[in-house]
């Protein structure tokens, strides 16, 4: 007999899904992950699909967890295998004492080879053929049964299921028919052949009101319309598409002018990332919120003019969804590795204002802030969001907007201001903070000037004279200890941590939540520090000497964000210890956890850096 | 090129136009090219063109990327806004200027190494776009400030400074936008100021993208014997199929042509483009068979000249994305911020 664990666990396990993609799992899997959101449950949802239209092993991963983590756990407790071709590895993933819920219709004896795991064997595939006509439908409703199967394992309210789809094909009711019967069927059979719920099941809660499922880009994407972006110009990657798109759909109910009919925006897609930055330069610099969604590959294309845009001063909001590298590497998974090309793009002396959301909602007030930034300091300004952000639905609270925010378009002079002046000189530093005034074209002809990533002279001049070079060089400098006071601060938080400290950034942030309330209750304290910004501001700087052990916790090789504090700050590195994520599946809890106990053992007591 | 004040001090006699501007208040800074560089020629022509259509100067955009050629933009119109961007980059930007202000005039100056090589998918995408702004290349075949390589635009044979000779194909800007749909396509000659103006001020007008490729000798590179792009060899082949003269929707239209003679091409704000056919074979609203014939002449060694292909009627890259009438840059926040009921109206779907 397989040990079972008797004991009940109430909305806190992993339910993990293995499809084939192309074939309707996303809408199953969506709907499943919605119906436990209305029931008032706390969920998380991973997709990792393969970069790829039809045919290929794709899973979801659906944390239910009434604590309201919002990171991977690590653990897997019921695997829904619907794909043959990963049976073995599925299988293989389930945490013991786990389910395997699987499709009965043909024997699979392979499955059951461990006897550390519940298997529940269902026909779906019998079930859908009995039922369905149509070879395509079959496979859909096959899908769709599952739901049905886990509703009835995990005590899910098949009315919110039935609420679901009711709203999501509200304008084909034969389509809530089919779903409906599907559904049923497998619950049906459940109820009739296993003994349900299991012990480990659902119950409803009120954890989910005044919160939203969303993702990062489509958060995103909202930000840019409501920071007033006009001009969006993009080339295709995933995974930064889908925040054009969500642009898009926006725009065309909100920025459509209801007397004319006609756009108040324009999104152009570009015939290549070079291209797409071009196109942002040149209308933000004319003076419209512009800005490109991109990812790693794109940002090295757009090396060149990045450093246009720093040295000529020219404002852009460029938006990085980082997914793995090298190379194209693996476009469908997340990582964070374009901290130290973002931060350093182009050639010869640049850094770049960075900000780094950790969740869809930062995504949506970063957005605004990122065009604030990039306007008030006269630079490109990246959002390093990453895949996981970008394209998972998060739990977030509520998107706020204030309608008595204003954009900050930063030093403008206009038309009076320039009928005023004897002349306008581009690049000088007025008012002693590195940031000098801009002008519009179009405004005024004392307005005019020459914009060149030449060597310029404070006036706007072309020069080739070291010291007129370096005036404005120099000027840049102090610009970027401005942005140093602008940029958002980290998060410091004091956990009774002593001389221990985390630090991380963007998507890492959730698993190093979750790891310090299970370190905590091993008895390892530790402080915490999320960078919102780059660059670092004194708090950060300040973190970093008050620790004598700190945590750098980052999705990539390389230790990037490690080796960015030690170049921008004066951080002993040897306090500094990695804890590196780069499998390309967004860093657990466990990960962080098993780091900081690694570097914790016996000796690190007798030091007494633990409490 | 030091920054150079000019006094914009005006004798009272020189010609004013509606604006009361002198040709001077179009003028920009000093050229530091070559003395004889054709691409100063074709500056002083889009000065006298800018002048003569009495645009503000505050009104004119002027771009570019990198090259000779790129550089000129710094040499007219200093009351207009400049941007010398990166190499073969600037369609892109001023695709992106076009997009924030709808309302301004574009001039776009290249060369033939910064459209026809590192720029030719930047080029040909503006094209697509229709995007609304005048594209001047200044045609030398040569790369000048890396000193003497040969461009894309060079022909099969021609000679470099030192004596070695071009093997492969030239590009021609000319029919390969022709090819791509371009509405405006001209050539013209730096040497010919007379032809130039018009072409330029008809371009200026053109709703969409407007393309002019200027051969334009480059004296210390390009100006030997043996070159196809000298001086001597481009008086020689050139030929004007059709002779253009740009009439300003305000100005009255006078017939200086016999009836039949004139083919008139009106714009949509009212002007008029009339073109003299000198080439009676010529027909320059035909794109396939204006096509042919540009390929069969250059054949024969001879270089058509003046508007070859005109289309009037057309969308522009604003029409075709329905944008609003009003420049976008000049939206207020409050036409574009949906405020917070229509948030939480949003939110609603994703719940």
């Amino acid at each position: 007999m397989p040990e079972r664990t008797a004991q009940e666990r109430l909305n806190d396990f992993v339910i993990k899904l293995a499809n084939v993609n192309g074939t309707g799992s996303a809408s199953a899997n969506t709907l499943l992950m919605k119906s436990l959101f209305r029931m008032g449950i706390p969920v998380m949802g991973k997709n990792y699909f393969p970069s790829n239209i039809q045919g290929l092993p794709t899973w979801y991963e659906i944390r239910v967890t009434r604590d309201g983590y919002v990171a991977r756990s690590g653990r897997v407790d019921i695997m829904v295998a619907m794909n043959a071709e990963t049976y073995a590895r599925d299988v293989k993933e389930v945490s013991a004492g786990g389910y395997l819920v699987y499709d009965s219709t043909w024997p699979r004896p392979a499955l059951l080879k461990r006897d550390d795991i519940t298997l529940i064997g269902v026909p779906l595939a019998r079930l859908c053929n009995e039922n369905f006509a149509g070879v395509r439908a079959r496979i859909l409703m096959k899908n769709i049964s599952y739901v049905g199967v886990l509703a009835a394992l995990l005590d899910i309210d098949m009315e919110k299921i039935k609420e679901l789809l009711n709203e999501t094909y509200a304008s084909k009711a034969s389509l809530v028919e089919t779903n409906l019967k599907a559904i049923e069927l497998g619950y049906r059979h459940t109820q009739e052949n296993f003994a349900c719920p299991l012990p480990l099941r659902v119950k409803a809660m009120d954890r989910t009101a005044g919160h939203i499922m969303i993702d990062g880009n489509t958060a995103a994407g909202l930000g840019c319309v409501y920071a007033g972006a006009t001009v969006g110009a993009w080339y295709p990657i995933t995974p930064s598409t889908s925040l054009m798109d969500a642009f898009k759909s926006f725009c065309a109910r909100l920025r459509v002018d209801p007397e004319t009919g006609r756009r108040n925006y324009m999104i152009i897609q570009a015939e290549d990332e070079l291209a797409a930055i071009g196109i942002v330069l040149g209308a933000s610099w004319n003076g419209a919120r512009s800005f490109t969604p991109t990812s790693g590959p794109g940002i090295s294309l757009m090396n060149e003019f990045i450093g246009l845009a720093y040295y000529a001063e020219v404002p852009a909001v460029i938006f990085d969804v980082q997914r793995v590298g090298p190379s194209t590497g693996m476009p469908t998974r997340t990582q964070q590795g374009d901290i130290l090309l973002c931060a350093y793009a182009s050639h010869g002396d640049t850094r770049h204002v960075l900000l780094f959301p950790a969740n869809p909602e930062e995504c949506f007030h970063m957005a605004v802030q990122a065009f604030d930034l990039a306007e008030r300091l006269q630079t490109p300004v990246f959002v390093l969001s990453d895949l996981d952000i970008g394209m998972n639905d998060w739990m977030c609270p509520d998107l706020k907007w204030d309608d008595a925010y204003r954009p900050d378009r930063g030093k403008v002079v206009n038309e009076q201001d320039l009928e005023k002046m004897t002349r306008f000189f581009r690049y000088m530093d007025h008012d002693e903070d590195g940031i000098p005034y801009r002008s519009f074209p179009g405004v005024h002809p004392k307005g005019a000037y020459f914009t060149r990533g030449s060597g310029h002279t404070q006036y706007g001049g072309y020069t080739e004279d070291s010291a007129e070079y370096q005036i404005v060089l120099d000027r840049l400098r102090r610009k970027f200890t401005t942005a140093a006071r602008l940029v958002p601060p980290a998060v410091v938080e004091r956990r009774g941590g002593g001389k221990v400290g985390i630090v991380s950034v963007g998507s890492s942030d959730g698993a190093v939540r979750e790891a310090l309330d299970v370190l905590k209750a091993r008895g390892v304290a530790a402080d915490y520090m999320r960078l919102r910004a780059f660059p670092f501001g004194t708090e950060v700087e300040q973190f970093l000497h008050d620790h004598e052990v700190i945590f750098i916790v980052e999705q990539n090789r390389d230790a990037q964000l490690r080796s960015l504090l030690t170049l921008e700050t004066a951080v002993d590195k040897r306090k500094l210890r990695s804890i590196l994520h780069y499998s390309g599946l967004p860093i657990s809890s466990e990960c962080v956890v098993t780091g900081v106990l690694a570097e914790f053992g016996e000796g690190a007591r007798a030091l007494g850096v633990v409490g | 090129m030091s920054y150079l004040l000019k006094p914009k001090v005006a004798h009272p006699s020189l010609p004013k136009n509606e604006l009361g501007l002198t040709r001077r208040d179009y003028e920009g800074a000093m050229s530091t090219l070559c003395a004889g560089c054709g691409h100063d020629s074709i500056t002083a022509a889009v000065i006298e063109a800018c002048w003569g259509l009495s645009l503000r100067p505050q009104d004119i955009v002027k771009l570019s990327g990198i090259g000779c050629s790129s550089k000129t933009t710094a040499y007219f119109v200093s009351g207009g806004h400049g941007f010398n961007s990166v190499h073969g980059r600037m369609p892109s930007i001023a695709t992106g200027a076009n997009a924030a202000n709808r309302e301004l005039h574009y001039i776009g100056v290249s060369g033939d190494g910064d459209t026809l090589s590192i720029g030719m998918g930047q080029f040909c995408h503006a094209i697509r776009r229709n995007v609304n702004m005048l594209y001047l290349i200044e045609n030398n075949g040569v790369y000048g400030l890396t000193k003497g390589q040969f461009s894309a635009s060079a022909d099969v044979g021609t000679k470099a400074k030192r004596g070695e000779a071009n093997t492969q194909q030239p590009i021609d800007p000319v029919l390969t936008a022709l090819s791509l749909g371009a509405t405006f396509v001209a050539r013209s000659f730096s040497g010919d100021k007379a032809q130039l103006v018009p072409l330029i001020q008809a371009g200026i007008r053109h709703r969409g993208f407007a393309l002019i490729d200027v051969l334009s000798p480059c004296v210390t590179f390009n100006d030997h014997e043996g070159s196809t792009k000298s001086y001597q060899f481009t008086r020689e082949h050139y030929v004007e199929a059709v002779h253009t003269d740009f009439v300003p929707f305000q100005q009255e239209i006078r017939a200086e042509y016999a009836e039949g003679d004139v083919l008139p091409v009106t714009l949509h704000d009212g002007s008029q483009i009339r073109l003299r056919k000198i080439d009676g074979n010529y027909d320059p609203t035909d794109r396939s068979d204006a096509y042919a014939y540009i390929q069969h002449k250059m054949k024969e060694k001879e270089f058509l000249t003046g508007l070859l292909y005109v289309e009037s009627s057309q969308t522009d890259f604003h029409d075709a994305s329905e944008t609003t009438a009003q420049p976008l840059n000049r939206v207020s926040y409050e036409q574009l911020s949906p405020g917070s009921a229509a948030l939480r109206k949003v939110l609603a779907r994703y719940r």
